[in-house]
């Protein structure tokens, strides 16, 4: 059963310095209350993992909680260009970055073979591309049975997986719908989970289409209304475009990020929007 | 972005850049199932559906299946295309059940470099990876949709900057580095058939798959195409001059910009 912990105290058991921890949600349900609070927590030599690193990956890079960056799509969403991690990669600022560079296809059955306790995943994918080269964790296998050259990914097994939900209960049952990304496997291929939720109820209503991830799965779950902001969560707030748009302009220069992450960040309890 | 602003059929200004899209409007057909991104694609996604292809089908990767937003998703998250798809599955569902068979008759994508055999590149610019001069977002999708779609649009605005000789890294494959290179990988989808710019329209040479001009857009010169082009570019032997837009395409796509307020995502 998850224990039900307050979100200061749930970052602070799980993160470790060091540790491989994966933020998921695409575009929908980012936890980013969680981010902050990791920012806050002073986490350094991160590696962390995310499909699509947008605003929040940007600031916890810019904030030097990362050495290292799996991913496969990297920009602000609907904005343009991240420039907390352009700067990390071009100019090592403010400490080096290393890359792990995938495809969509490929970071998804990565997560897939974790969850699914296997070593690695079979994928149509990469053929063509200059990605293999690059990046150790694509290799091909050939089928037993046919003798086809495919894509192999190797697994992805983060020590710390964390996801923003729309409900749990008291059991650290979660509930969460809409556009539901890689979130339930990121959990079950993760060794410790933290999930944070808008609320936490009695008892999880019906919710057509929903996933639910046994709270028997889950290692803790922190209510943090408004957690995903400014992404959204369905159902209860819409996106803020409008932090994404000021978010360009903060994070193209140095001093601005920094008087942003004193202020914002340091400064506050939890994020104000 | 502004351009030459030539007049349509019925009188109306239009720019260079909603010819663009009205083209890749025009080039998906009804009931064709479509793999779709934010931006350019998406507009003229949304607007094929609004005109000519009320049956068209739009994937989009978050994994909603068959969705018909009223306005323009601001995100390929937003969740307008949760709440008007036929289906709402998760991201390796969406990759492994129904691109990777090759079920998706088009994909539409764009980039930062598309070069003459129509590989795409959207990772870096500079010829070390490890120490770019530009990083770009990277791959996302694209390289699955370029391989696994039963044929691929990319829609681009054309530069010299954009439009090179050799992409500085292939991050989604076309015809491959000497376009021949495709054939030997025993992919699903048979490549790009179109690259649809603000200026008309590149197709492969059906024998050596190199990107010739075979349309123009109105009162587009043959020179001004090859000036913007970083190879050689070759023109068919029969160029054709694109419609212009109709005052109904003209109309249905401002009003569907409109839908987005601050402007055309990306």
């Amino acid at each position: 059963m998850a224990r039900i912990l307050q979100l200061d105290t749930a970052v602070a058991e799980l993160v470790n310095d060091g540790d491989t921890v994966a933020l998921e949600g695409f575009t929908h349900l980012i936890p980013v209350a969680a981010g902050h609070q990791i920012i806050r927590a002073r986490r350094r030599n991160l590696t962390l993992v995310r499909m699509t690193p947008d605003v929040i990956y940007d600031q916890m890079i810019g904030a030097g909680c990362a050495d290292k960056l799996v991913f496969s799509w990297g920009g602000n969403p609907g904005v343009g260009s991240l420039h907390r991690f352009r700067d990390a990669i071009q100019h090592s600022w403010p400490v080096p970055l290393e890359i792990e560079e995938h495809s969509h296809a490929g970071m998804a059955n990565r997560y897939v073979a974790g969850a699914s306790g296997l070593p690695f995943a079979v994928l149509r994918g990469y053929a063509g591309t200059d990605l293999p080269e690059h990046t150790e964790t694509i290799s091909t296998v050939r089928c037993p049975f046919t003798g086809q050259e495919l894509a192999a990914v190797a697994a992805l097994n983060p020590d710390v997986g964390v996801i923003h939900a729309q409900r749990a209960d008291r059991a650290g049952n979660v509930q969460l719908w809409g556009i539901s990304g890689v979130q339930k496997e990121a959990v079950l291929a993760s060794r410790r989970s933290l999930v944070t939720v808008e609320e936490v109820v009695e008892r999880l209503p019906e919710q057509p289409g929903a996933v639910v991830i046994p709270g028997w799965a889950v290692t803790a779950v922190s209510e943090v209304p408004g957690g995903a902001r400014p992404s959204y969560a369905q159902g209860y707030y819409e996106r803020d475009n409008g932090y994404y748009q000021d978010w360009d302009a903060i994070s193209r220069d140095r001093d601005r990020f920094l008087e942003w992450l004193e202020t914002e960040i340091h400064g506050a309890e939890r994020s104000p929007r | 972005m502004s351009g030459p602003r030539p007049e349509s059929a019925t009188g109306a200004e239009f720019s260079s850049d909603e010819m663009m899209t009205v083209a890749a409007a025009r080039s998906l057909s009804d009931e064709a199932v479509c793999f779709v991104g934010i931006g350019l694609p998406s507009t003229a996604a949304n607007l094929a559906r609004r005109t000519h292809a009320p049956g068209l089908v739009l994937l989009y990767e978050s994994g909603t299946l068959g969705t018909r937003p009223e306005r323009l998703p601001l995100s390929i998250g937003d969740g307008v295309l949760a709440e008007t798809a036929d289906a709402v599955v998760g991201v390796p569902e969406v990759f492994n059940y129904w691109l990777q068979p090759g079920r998706v008759d088009v994909g539409f994508l764009g980039g930062a470099q598309v070069d003459r055999y129509g590989n795409i590149n959207t990772t870096v610019i500079g010829d070390d990876y490890r120490s770019p001069k530009v990083r770009l977002p990277g791959a996302g999708g694209a390289p699955e949709i370029a391989a696994s779609c039963k044929e691929v649009l990319i829609v681009m605005r054309h530069s010299p900057r954009a439009f090179v000789p050799a992409v500085d890294f292939v991050t989604s494959v076309g015809y491959g580095r000497d376009g021949r290179a495709r054939d030997r990988l025993g992919l699903f989808g048979s490549g790009p058939v179109r690259v649809i710019t603000d200026l008309g329209v590149l197709e492969p040479d059906p024998e050596t798959r190199e990107l010739v001009l075979t349309r123009l857009a109105p009162k587009v010169e043959v020179e001004q195409v090859r000036a913007a082009t970083g190879w050689p570019l070759r023109v068919a032997e029969r160029v054709e001059v694109q419609q212009p837009p109709t005052e109904n395409e003209l109309g249905i796509l401002r009003d569907l910009k409109a839908t987005l307020g601050n402007g055309e995502s990306s």
